[in-house]
């Protein structure tokens, strides 16, 4: 399984064809509480860069666009009535949806946890 | 993701305290009050009158069974609750108010007199025109001032809000582009990253895409990106710009990028909620704007609309004026008469936004002020809340870091850079309210980190302004040591700091009445 990242900062941790997605630790960071996540639902399509969630926090709202293009097949429901969980754990029990990818060479585009380490840092 | 990086922390803060506890919770003449239904019952009432003989129910059973719960309150103590909330309150009438983008001036009591003259307070939207031909009298004055000020042919008056006047500018140029075939191709409307945030609201509402052009060093529109995003120009519906900008500055290519903009085959709206700073001074009809909304509640008092509606007519040139809104007066010369339906010599028009005419007491409060000010008086206006604000950044830029070099127009913007390391803009925003002033507007523009925006407006005078500022200063200071007590204040407020995050997360939005139990053991 390997992890990929957008300059947008979602990650999407990829296992064969199926994706998990949510937003980085920066991200996370930077927003601070959130309160308030909204997930995709199963069955819905997305391509890449589609606004696919939101979150809250307390100074800011922010959709959260589709790393790759895909079909969700489940959304991460414990996030609605815990949305702590994404400044918590971000890269873990914090994830958004699960994806179906279209296309794999998709994720060619993204970077790896070094660059999007790097690309942070000139933030 | 879309990332903010505003920098305003949320997370719950260091307890404020209390200088010191009482036993009743006030603190001096500072009342505590509670709920209306806790000090509210049902066994008291303020109105004591004998329940009338011989009554007889005739609601056939369908009679409430179970007590409403609304609590009873005598008359001094229903009085005396409201007089304790409104002695909470902030308000212009009690002190100076810096909130920046809000231009919170005095409301001067003439308007107030006149707005209640009944001519005016007590006629009815669907009496007959010939009944009320004064107040479209008034409607149409306040119309010739406004097209006056602003250089522009036409005005739209019925719009109820400076977003809802947004609304109407854009509305009039997807007309413009439908009239023209174009509405299924000009799509792309660019939006300053500075913007208020109902210009790409009210951008997409209308069906656009919003581009967003980035501001320069000098916090002014890039005119190398704004080149950059019209070298494709086939699908350029317009530009949303506020002049002056949010970040207190004249854009000063402001004629360049409304040429720009034309030779592109799109539209100039112009935000005018700043219009205060600039009004008798310049006219927007000169820069090649195609639609401004104009704060009536802003510019021409009665800031926040007096609680509402307030009121957005938007000024509209040669280009837009045969798709504004019905309804609006024409001037018969003989008489007035409202122009209600799109049709007819209104056939062009986008159609109507409101019930009715507009919002009256606004127009007539805005008239009072033109007529009391007069045409040299309101060019002092702008003057003064210039000046003003360039006082107000003379005296802190000394102690706080001012986000861009020169002068400022009628509002200054300060960054957080000043601070020392864990001193955050709201610490310095909550510690003014110890000093008794309302906070300035924070973290707004977006552009700026920390934001702080301060618009005295033209109300101040120069001792009051000093006040401000000394206790501005000694915050600053305060902030610039790091003095981690900062992050406690208020402490001489009704409440210290509260919980943001848990207010968001876990909000109480109902009162539950205490358990039984808990009332038995009182």
């Amino acid at each position: 399984m390997s992890t990929y990242y957008t300059e947008d900062h979602e990650w999407i941790a990829v296992d064969g064809d199926v994706g998990t997605v949510g937003i980085t630790k920066y991200a996370a960071e930077q927003l601070g509480d959130v309160v308030f996540v909204e997930v995709p639902e199963g069955g819905a399509t997305y391509a890449k860069g589609d606004d696919m969630a939101v979150v809250e926090s307390v100074k800011a709202a922010s959709d959260v666009y589709a790393p790759v293009t895909g079909d969700v097949i489940e959304g991460n429901g414990e996030l609605a009535d815990a949305p702590e969980t994404v400044n918590e754990d971000p890269e873990g029990k914090g994830w958004f949806c699960k994806l179906k990818l279209s296309s794999a060479c998709e994720l060619t585009g993204l970077m790896d946890a070094e660059a999007y380490k790097a690309y942070c840092k000139e933030l | 993701m879309t990332m903010q990086r505003i920098g305003r922390p949320t997370a719950p803060i260091l307890g404020g305290g209390n200088a010191m506890e009482t036993r009743s919770g006030s603190r001096g003449l500072q009342q505590r009050e509670d709920l209306i239904f806790e000090i509210g019952s049902a066994d008291k009432t303020g109105v004591d009158l004998p329940a009338p003989a011989g009554r007889k129910d005739r609601l056939g059973g369908v009679a409430r069974k179970v007590d409403t719960g609304l609590p009873g309150l005598t008359e001094p103590e229903a009085v005396r609750h409201y007089m304790r909330l409104s002695q909470k309150n902030y308000a212009i009438d009690l002190g100076l108010f810096p909130l920046g983008s809000c231009t919170m001036k005095h409301n001067p009591r003439l308007n107030e007199k006149a707005a209640r003259i009944p001519g005016f307070a007590d006629i009815h939207p669907m009496q007959p025109q010939s009944t009320v031909q004064g107040a479209l009298e008034l409607i149409d004055e306040l119309a010739t001032w406004l097209t006056t000020l602003t250089g522009m042919p036409a005005v739209a008056m019925s719009p109820k809000a400076g977003a809802h006047g947004e609304l109407c500018g854009m509305l009039a140029i997807r007309e413009a582009l439908i009239a023209r075939g174009e509405a299924d191709t000009r799509k792309r409307v660019l939006v300053p990253a500075s913007a208020h945030g109902t210009n790409p609201a009210t951008a997409i509402q209308c069906g656009f895409v919003v581009d967003e052009i980035k501001a320069d060093a000098r916090g002014r529109v890039d005119m190398e990106d704004l080149r950059g995003k019209l070298e494709d120009t086939h699908d350029v519906a317009g530009i949303m710009l506020t002049n002056p900008n949010t970040c207190g500055l004249f854009e000063t290519d402001i004629r360049t990028i409304a040429d720009l903009i034309h030779d592109a085959g799109g539209y100039f709206y112009c935000d005018g909620a700043n219009f205060n700073a600039i009004v008798g001074r310049v006219r927007p009809g000169d820069l090649g704007v195609d639609a401004m909304h104009i704060n009536l509640h802003k510019t021409f008092s009665t800031p926040h609309g007096g609680g509402g509606p307030g009121s957005g007519p938007t000024v509209l040139s040669e280009a837009l004026a045969p798709y504004a809104p019905v309804p609006y007066v024409v001037n018969e010369g003989d008489g007035f008469r409202l122009i209600e339906e799109a049709e007819g010599e209104a056939a062009e028009s986008f159609g109507r936004m409101v019930a009715f005419h507009g919002q009256m007491g606004m127009f007539v409060r805005a008239l009072a002020y033109m007529l009391s000010h007069g045409a040299d008086g309101l060019k002092q206006v702008a003057e003064d809340a210039v000046l003003n604000a360039n006082y107000v950044q003379a005296r802190l830029k000394d102690v706080m870091t001012p986000a861009f070099d020169g002068y400022c127009m009628h509002e200054a913007l300060f960054s957080d850079a000043f601070t020392a390391d864990g001193i955050e803009t709201i610490d310095i925003a909550k510690a003014l309210i110890d000093e008794g002033y309302h906070p300035m507007t924070m973290y707004f523009p977006l552009v700026v980190h920390g934001a702080m925006l301060i618009e005295p407006t033209e109300t101040e005078s120069k001792q009051e302004l000093d006040r401000f500022c000394d206790a501005l200063i000694g915050i600053a200071e305060r902030a610039a040591e790091g003095d981690e007590s900062l992050k406690g204040a208020p402490y001489l407020a009704p409440h210290s700091r509260l919980d943001e995050t848990q207010a968001a997360r876990k909000p109480i939005l109902k009162w539950t009445p205490p358990a039984p139990a808990a009332i038995a053991a009182e």
